[in-house]
């Protein structure tokens, strides 16, 4: 099991250690303190760690490190290419804003697959996605999901702009990359992103109108995770509720059975049990509460068919710890999980959540966990 | 010559000394002083090359109006500060 946890919150990066034999959890660095960190990614590939690092005043950053966290180094950050005066702006369909031409936000992180081991996915609001192909020291939008027609009629969600926020590489073909929009539903590419479709077929928006529920590209998936043991098994935490596919994207199954709610925003998949998913339930749409203020994960070993609600060691009385859709994750073992909160909450279980040990109760509010 | 001082804040994060440079334009300016200093352009600047939206730039104590292609007029003498702008509570 991994005994690394990387923790980015709103104040600053937070790594986290345990020593071998049941020792507990102690924050073994802090860096970037007071500063955003809103996504990281530990590369499981070769031991490097990136981070965004979002500052109020100055930017989004983009810092590197190859000694699994200690030291850090700021490279390059994805920025996007000068706007041709030619090219209208787009304005957001439903509040009439001017959707930026200019980076916003690091909201997702990812390894390319085995076969390119220096390459780095990056999505951002306002909805470019980037490559890296030299561990971050240069990026290139991808220009054809850039310039695709119907990204005119996406939205913000959680954001205001459009924001991809999950990124899956096919670990079979590294060609093969699925993202999640919010919102402009699911989209994938089978060619390295010069070609895109978008995947969110079978997925409903009660926030539309009737005759606009079943559109594909305004769907809000709030997060997306791919088995990696079987990589068309892949799990949707949407707005509307829990979806499921089977089929790599192509169709999507409402999963109603998810309780005590099936609204949330992050879900997470087990490495090589693709029936097997946790979720953080919260009260629907802009309540966004626990369910009568008990933190639970809810779990389902059944393809979601069926939800057990685990509670054991997290807080059941008047708590209000929100997890974000990147604040909650399984390692490599499919046993030891991680969640944080919006109250700056973190627990552990090492039992695939049959119980839950909190870290601390006093970290900045949450925005990332990943398992390093 | 122009002299460019930089807020206390950004110091943290990227080095940016008090310097002179010439230029007409605060984008002249401006591109002097990142000719210098890389990385202090994105701190300062988004990627299409306006003013960051929370930061804000005096000429001899006034704000810049143009903060897009930065095109006020800067005099010979002048005294430049790059700060951040007070926004949000």
């Amino acid at each position: 099991m991994s005994d690394r946890i990387f923790i980015g919150t709103r104040k600053g990066l937070f790594t986290l250690e345990r020593a071998k034999g049941g020792a507990p959890w102690r924050i073994a660095q802090a860096d970037f303190l007071g500063v955003q960190v809103p996504m990281l990614l530990p590369d499981r590939r070769d031991g490097w760690v990136y981070a965004a690092v979002g500052h109020g005043h100055f930017g989004s950053k983009f810092h590197r490190s190859n000694d699994r966290g200690k030291n850090w180094e700021e490279a390059t950050v994805p920025a996007y290419p000068p706007k041709p005066d030619d090219v209208p702006e787009i304005r957001e369909p439903y509040r009439g804003i001017v959707i930026p031409w200019s980076l916003e936000l690091i909201w997702s992180l990812e390894a390319g697959g085995k076969d390119e081991p220096e390459t780095i996915w990056c999505g951002t609001a306002p909805g470019g996605l980037f490559r890296s192909n030299d561990r971050g020291m240069s990026w290139h939008l991808i220009r054809p999901l850039w310039d695709e027609p119907l990204r005119r009629e996406w939205f913000g969600g959680g954001l205001d702009w459009p924001g991809i926020h999950s990124i899956c590489v096919d670990p079979r073909d590294s060609r093969h990359v699925t993202v999640g929009i919010s919102c402009a539903g699911v989209w994938t590419t089978r060619d390295r992103g010069e070609t895109w479709q978008v995947s969110s077929q079978g997925m409903y928006a009660e926030y539309m109108p009737p005759e606009q529920k079943y559109t594909q590209h305004i769907q809000d998936p709030h997060r997306l995770v791919q088995c990696p043991a079987n990589p068309d098994a892949m799990w949707v935490q949407h707005h509307n509720g829990v979806f499921r596919s089977t089929d790599g994207a192509r169709t999507w199954h409402d999963v109603p059975a998810a309780r005590p709610s099936v609204f949330g925003f992050a879900v997470a998949v087990h490495p090589q049990k693709p029936d097997t998913a946790w979720l953080v339930p919260a009260v629907k749409d802009e309540v966004r509460i626990p369910v009568d203020g008990k933190v639970v994960v809810a779990r389902t070993r059944d393809g979601g068919k069926s939800f057990e609600v685990l509670r054991t060691g997290l807080p059941q009385e008047h708590a209000y710890d929100l997890t974000f859709r990147h604040a909650l994750d399984v390692d490599e073992s499919g046993n030891r999980l991680v969640f944080g909160s919006t109250t700056g909450s973190l627990w552990t279980s090492d039992n695939q959540g049959d119980a839950w040990s909190l870290v601390s109760a006093h970290l900045p509010p949450i925005f990332c966990v990943r398992f390093g | 010559m122009v002299r460019v001082n930089f807020t206390e804040n950004i110091q943290r994060h990227c080095a940016c000394p008090s310097t002179e440079v010439r230029g007409d334009t605060v984008r002249q300016v401006l591109d002097e002083v990142f000719a210098a200093n890389q990385k202090a352009r994105g701190y300062v600047l988004d990627d299409q090359g306006g003013l960051r939206r929370h930061m804000i730039v005096f000429v001899n104590g006034e704000t810049v109006r143009d903060r897009v292609k930065l095109t006020d007029r800067v005099s010979d003498g002048a005294e430049v500060y790059v700060m951040q702008a007070l926004s949000g509570g």
